[in-house]
């Protein structure tokens, strides 16, 4: 997926160390290799220690070539081209130092049959050196896709918890208080002048608590009874709000059993009201409209608003809710836009239409 | 105590206008003057009626209920009554004398009546501090509520020309308009931006969007001539304030 853009051993304080003493034995079994083709042991070591380490550095240079080539992502004959090459450059490169050294150590008396010995055994000492490479290029692809599978692993925990964020931010914001608030002291202020008002007002609040409850226990629910909950919603801010809240309902009966998450709709249709509705003396027309086209279920929430009126707290809030909650159902499936056009909001919402009781 | 208390009440909603209505003039010595469904509402109603008190709800349209605190007469005392919690410190803040939330026992409604009876008259709420509770912290007002004659009209900050202080009051111009406001000048000047609005003279606080240059008055002090041909004094330390505000523009 996403490559590590940092080395996964110079980047880490922690793993230099190790993986420099790894390149011990290596250079006990490259002393013993040299003494084996005629190398004084003392020669041998001379040589071997000191190229083991700089090659232990120089290998580390396969990070490069392996990043720029995830296995499996890029094409193998290029792989291993560029891998051959580069080992064939590295080796070379090690073997010409390697001579440089050889031939200082042999200005020392102690070391004079160094530099012909080595120039002997160079082939050899190359063919290691290619070897070693590939090794290194094995080790850094094995680390970069431990790396890679962390951080997938991150990432993945981390979309999980901000999709049962948003779900339960969802649930938690379904009923707002201020609205029960209200309710109930438009109940109060009912009672006695128009009793039967109150009266009704008791039997929609009612009915919109028992099937928000209802319906936030369930993972979806068919579009039409979410159009019905919000109904009885709009019933009760109707109520109090009296003639300046009217409602316009087009609802294809086609789209009615397509399923939605529960309470999708409750609070956009909330939000028409309280930021909409009531920034207006004279009220206006919330509009919903529900309809499916082909393999889409298509929703449109409208209502006019104040532009002048200033925010009121918690205006965006319910937008950013809606849009969590779809993207987390959804993915990139789901369209959600929300703009303003002349004094009038317009909540759009495309989700793929999905039939109950089709699996 | 021998006079009724005359109440005025503002509520976009009726059925919570019908609630305040029937609590209140029930109880005696208390008269219902005006009941309001919006703040312009209101606002004229409180001219023509002269209330003692009024009863507030907070979110309503056009005019929310600080911003109809702030075009009350101050003598009059105020009550929030409200289903939102989160306001009670703006209204301590702007001196409300009480704040009663939705829905409320009727005894609760009569205490803050009690208050307000007591407080009516007595004492002036100080008209900076409520102009700095219409601020949210840190930021700057976007629009002021002024009064023509019995009209409301809410005002973009963006549309005022500049504030006179004129006795103990301050005159809002915009397009050629003058509306009174009842506060000190620096309290109005302080609520606005900064960067925007400049206290040019002991008297004038500029909005430098409408400066279209500056001449030279006497020795020590300049004139502004704005947009619209209005000139205003600057005196020497404003001019100073000008020059670092609009940096280089000026210096050329």
């Amino acid at each position: 997926m996403d490559r590590p853009v940092t080395h996964p051993i110079l980047a880490r304080p922690g793993r230099l160390g190790p993986y420099l003493a790894a390149t011990l034995p290596l250079a006990a079994i490259l002393t013993a290799l040299l003494v084996g083709t005629g190398f004084a042991a003392a020669d041998a070591a001379a040589v071997s220690v000191p190229m083991t380490l700089l090659y232990a550095f120089l290998s580390l240079a396969a990070f490069y070539p392996c990043r720029a080539m995830p296995l499996g992502r890029a094409r193998w004959p290029l792989v291993a081209t560029t891998h051959f090459t580069a080992a064939i450059l590295v080796a070379a490169v090690w073997i010409v130092i390697g001579a440089g050294l050889a031939d200082l150590l042999g200005s020392f008396d102690v070391f004079a049959a160094l530099p012909a010995r080595y120039r002997a055994q160079a082939p050899t000492l190359f063919a290691a050196g290619v070897l070693l490479y590939l090794l290194s290029a094995g080790l850094h692809y094995v680390l970069i896709s431990m790396e890679n599978a962390r951080e997938r692993e991150r990432k993945e925990s981390e979309l999980t918890i901000l999709a049962r964020e948003a779900e339960l931010q969802a649930l938690k914001s379904r009923i707002q208080p201020h609205f029960l608030y209200n309710s109930l002291n438009a109940i109060a202020g009912l009672i006695s002048g128009n009793p039967e008002g109150a009266r009704r007002m008791c039997v929609e609040l009612a009915e919109f608590l028992r099937r928000s409850l209802a319906a936030g226990e369930r993972p979806s629910i068919r579009i039409g009874e979410e159009v019905e909950l919000v109904r009885h919603y709009l019933d009760v801010e109707r109520i109090r709000f009296g003639e300046r809240l009217s409602v316009e309902e087009d609802v294809e009966a086609g789209g009615f059993d397509c399923l939605v998450p529960p309470l999708l709709l409750q609070p956009l249709v909330e939000n028409a009201v309280v930021h909409g509705i009531s920034t207006l003396v004279e009220g206006g027309t919330v509009r919903l409209e529900a309809r499916r086209a082909g393999n889409r279920l298509r929703i449109v929430i409208e209502n006019p608003f104040d532009p002048d009126a200033p925010a009121r707290p918690r205006g965006g809030l319910g937008l950013r809710l809606v849009r969590e909650r779809l993207a987390a159902l959804y993915g990139a499936e789901a369209i959600f836009a929300a703009k303003k056009l002349d004094g009038r909001h317009l909540a759009i919402i495309s989700v793929p239409a999905r039939l109950a009781g089709a699996s | 105590m021998t006079d009724a208390v005359r109440v005025l009440l503002v509520d976009d909603e009726e059925p919570a206008r019908a609630l305040l209505t029937e609590i209140l003039s029930r109880s005696p010595g208390v008269e219902v003057v005006a009941s309001c469904a919006n703040g312009f509402e209101a606002v004229r109603a409180a001219a023509e009626r002269k209330p003692d008190a009024a009863f507030l709800d907070i979110e309503m349209p056009k005019l929310d209920g600080f911003e109809v605190m702030e075009l009350l007469d101050p003598a009059i005392a105020v009550v929030f009554v409200t289903a939102y919690d989160h306001y009670a410190v703006k209204a301590f803040d702007a001196e409300a004398v009480d704040y009663v939330l939705k829905p409320y026992r009727p005894e609760r409604l009569l205490e803050a009546l009690k208050r307000a009876r007591e407080r009516a008259r007595q004492r002036r709420p100080d008209p900076a501090r409520l102009a700095r509770a219409l601020r949210p912290a840190g930021t700057y007002r976007t629009r002021l509520a002024v009064r023509d004659g019995s009209d409301v009209h809410v005002l973009p900050v963006s549309r005022v020309d500049f504030l006179e202080a004129r006795d103990d009051a301050v005159l809002v111009r915009a397009e050629g308009k003058s509306y009174r406001l009842t506060q000190t000048l620096s309290s109005l000047a302080e609520t606005l931006d900064p960067a925007r609005f400049l206290r040019v003279h002991r008297s004038y606080v500029l909005n430098v969007d409408r400066l279209r240059r500056l001449e030279l008055y006497s020795k020590n002090s300049h004139v502004a001539i704005l947009a619209d041909g209005a000139r205003i004094p600057v005196s020497r330390e404003g001019h100073a304030k000008l020059r670092e505000l609009l940096g280089a523009d000026s210096k050329s």
